[in-house]
């Protein structure tokens, strides 16, 4: 199976502050990649340099390279906007914007001008229907996306970043602010995605990443302690860390 | 001592049913509560009281004088002619002269002060702002008298002294307004919406024009009305620098570049030479009925922009 995105030697500074040193790592496509670890070891930090979401952080700076497709996308001839196009995210609260459902999954199209050349109906149903929602909502699509629960909202917020037509879609502890019942739909919904998408995604829960990756990365004090097929890094870690962390949590 | 007794107060009232209020909480309650009452009565009285008498001494008029002669285009009371049109012409010429500079400008600076602008030009601009909305109107009357007004003549004017001087004026005193509180609406709005905006796609502005900006339009809004609503009321300023002439302008492309008088102007400069009870007093009152009604108006329509945008946001059709 083909890497989509390899790490190589990256470093991230806030300031003079190095929240991720020196990491490699290769995300395969269509697989679902889990990054674990404790608060504040960078799973943030280094998931937001995967679309350059950095950037509107004053004073950072990267050493090394992100390659996507096999090009750095922290080259300068780079077009974030672009790069975020292929590389979408979704965030840890649910951010649909105060406008209606339509306009929301509508906003990504209408801002990179597919509309000009495709229904935007279409591409909003379509969008919609990926992410399990166009049953919920067909009917009230003008209504407020604030009126959603906060399940719906997420998954609204996922039919908005595939309706770009992302190829990496990368998520931060997307159910942290949702209830057991929404989090497992989500859960199942990025199964379904995995087939057209390649997710990445942080989360503090052991058993959400026992469950739904294929691969496992455990973040340590900004650095990659071990990085496996999920399977394995839970029933065997290599380093003594990553146990320690796998079993602690658990118990 | 004292303690001791607020102790036991406080013990008893903690120890005995919930029956309420004791005898001291239900005597205070029924103070505040009717001196509340009584403030409210009387405030609703006081605007009665005001709009009555504006319509006792304004409604005379309109038996002296002719809806005709009202409506006429010379302002001269001297000669008995009581023609408004030239003083509600020159109301308007000057507000929509100052809204036409003052909202794009300070909606523009505050969508700068708000997004672009790096934390140090806020921490001047924003106080530097603050302190502009203080100068008094007066001040910047004679500013505009005196540097103003020569610099618009120099551009070609027959006279500083016009209508676009003086909205220009009322325009510098609606900015701190419009900018501080459109400012106060763009910065409520979640960085989690620009976030958003961003990792789909969106340019800077394409986030700011489709999300930002619509996610706080009804603070835009009252923003922009309070501004107009500091610029209709504003007097002393405007007749320093508008000429004070009650004439028709003429219609034209330099329609703004001529002198005028605003209503407001007139009723300031003339109160104090009418003998009350005069036709010529009646009139000043029937302006400032008209005033009053366009305020009114005004206000009604902002509020059911806002109330109107409001339930729009909620239905999310913004
Ligand atoms: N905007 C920021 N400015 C400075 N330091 C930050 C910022 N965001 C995160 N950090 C620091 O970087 C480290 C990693 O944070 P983060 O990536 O959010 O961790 P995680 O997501 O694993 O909890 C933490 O020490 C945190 O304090
Ligand atoms: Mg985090």
């Amino acid at each position: 199976m083909a890497d989509i995105i390899e790490v190589r030697n990256f470093t991230f500074f806030y300031g003079s502050f190095r929240a991720i040193r020196e990491l490699n790592l290769s995300i395969r496509a269509n697989q679902i990649t889990a990054l674990i670890g404790p608060s504040g070891c960078g799973k943030s930090t280094f998931l937001r340099s995967l679309n350059r979401m950095n950037d509107t952080i004053r004073g950072t700076h990267v050493q090394g390279e992100v390659l996507l497709d096999g090009q750095n996308i922290y080259a300068p001839e780079v077009d974030v906007t672009e790069l975020r196009q292929r590389v979408g995210m979704v965030f840890q609260r649910p951010n649909p914007f105060p406008q209606s459902i339509y306009d929301n999954v509508a906003f990504g199209p209408r801002v990179l001008g597919m509309d000009r050349t495709q229904n935007l109906e279409t591409i909003v149903r379509e969008s919609l229907e990926k992410a399990v929602l166009w049953d919920e909502v067909k009917d009230h699509l003008r209504t407020s996306a604030l009126d959603l629960s906060p399940g719906q909202q997420q998954r609204l917020c996922i039919a908005r970043t595939i309706a770009v037509r992302p190829e990496v879609i990368l998520m931060d502890e997307p159910c942290s602010a949702l209830d057991p019942v929404a989090t497992l739909r989500i859960e199942d919904l990025m199964r379904e995605l995995a087939r057209d998408y390649t997710i990445v995604i942080v989360t503090h829960n052991m058993q959400q990443a026992a469950r739904a990756s294929d691969w496992t990365g455990f973040f340590w004090l900004g650095e990659l302690v071990e990085f496996r097929e999920t399977a394995d890094l839970f029933s065997n870690p290599r380093e003594a860390l990553t146990e320690a962390y796998i079993s602690g949590r658990r118990g | 001592m004292n303690v001791t007794t607020a102790d036991d107060t406080t013990s008893t009232g903690q120890a005995g049913p919930l029956t309420g209020t004791t005898d001291r909480g239900t005597w205070r309650e029924f103070f505040v509560e009717h001196a509340i009452k009584a403030a409210g009565i009387s405030m609703i009285a006081i605007v009665g009281l005001i709009f009555f008498f504006l319509l006792r001494e304004g409604l005379p008029t309109l038996g002296e004088v002719p809806l005709g002669a009202l409506l006429g285009t010379r302002w001269y009371p001297i000669e008995e002619l009581y023609g408004l049109i030239p003083l509600v012409i020159g109301s308007l010429l000057v507000t929509a002269g100052s809204v036409l500079i003052a909202v794009p400008l300070g909606l523009t600076t505050a969508i700068y002060l708000s997004e672009i602008a790096p934390q140090w030009q806020r921490d001047i601009l924003k106080p530097l702002i603050e302190v502009l909305a203080g100068i008094p109107s007066i001040v910047l009357g004679f500013l505009g008298w005196v540097a103003l007004a020569p610099l618009i003549q120099s551009l070609g004017a027959p006279t500083g002294l016009t209508a676009f001087t003086g909205s220009l004026v009322l325009a510098y005193m609606a900015l701190p307004t419009i900018i501080s509180i459109s400012e106060d609406a763009l910065y409520a709005v979640p960085k989690e919406y620009r976030d958003g905006a961003l990792a789909i796609g969106a340019t800077q502005w394409q986030a700011i024009r489709m999300v930002v900006l619509r996610a706080a339009s009804p603070g835009l809004v009252t923003a922009v009305m309070l501004g107009i609503g500091r610029a209709i009321g504003e007097t002393m300023a405007v007749m320093m620098v508008t000429g004070n002439a009650a004439n028709m302008p003429a219609f034209g492309p330099a329609i703004l570049f001529e002198p005028v008088r605003t209503m407001t102007a007139t009723i300031a400069a003339e109160m104090g030479e009418v003998s009350q009870g005069s036709v010529h007093y009646h009139t000043l009152f029937l302006i400032g009925i008209l005033l009053f009604i366009i305020t009114f108006a005004i206000n009604s329509l902002a509020g059911r922009l806002i109330g109107g945008q409001e339930q729009r946001r909620k239905r999310g059709q913004i």
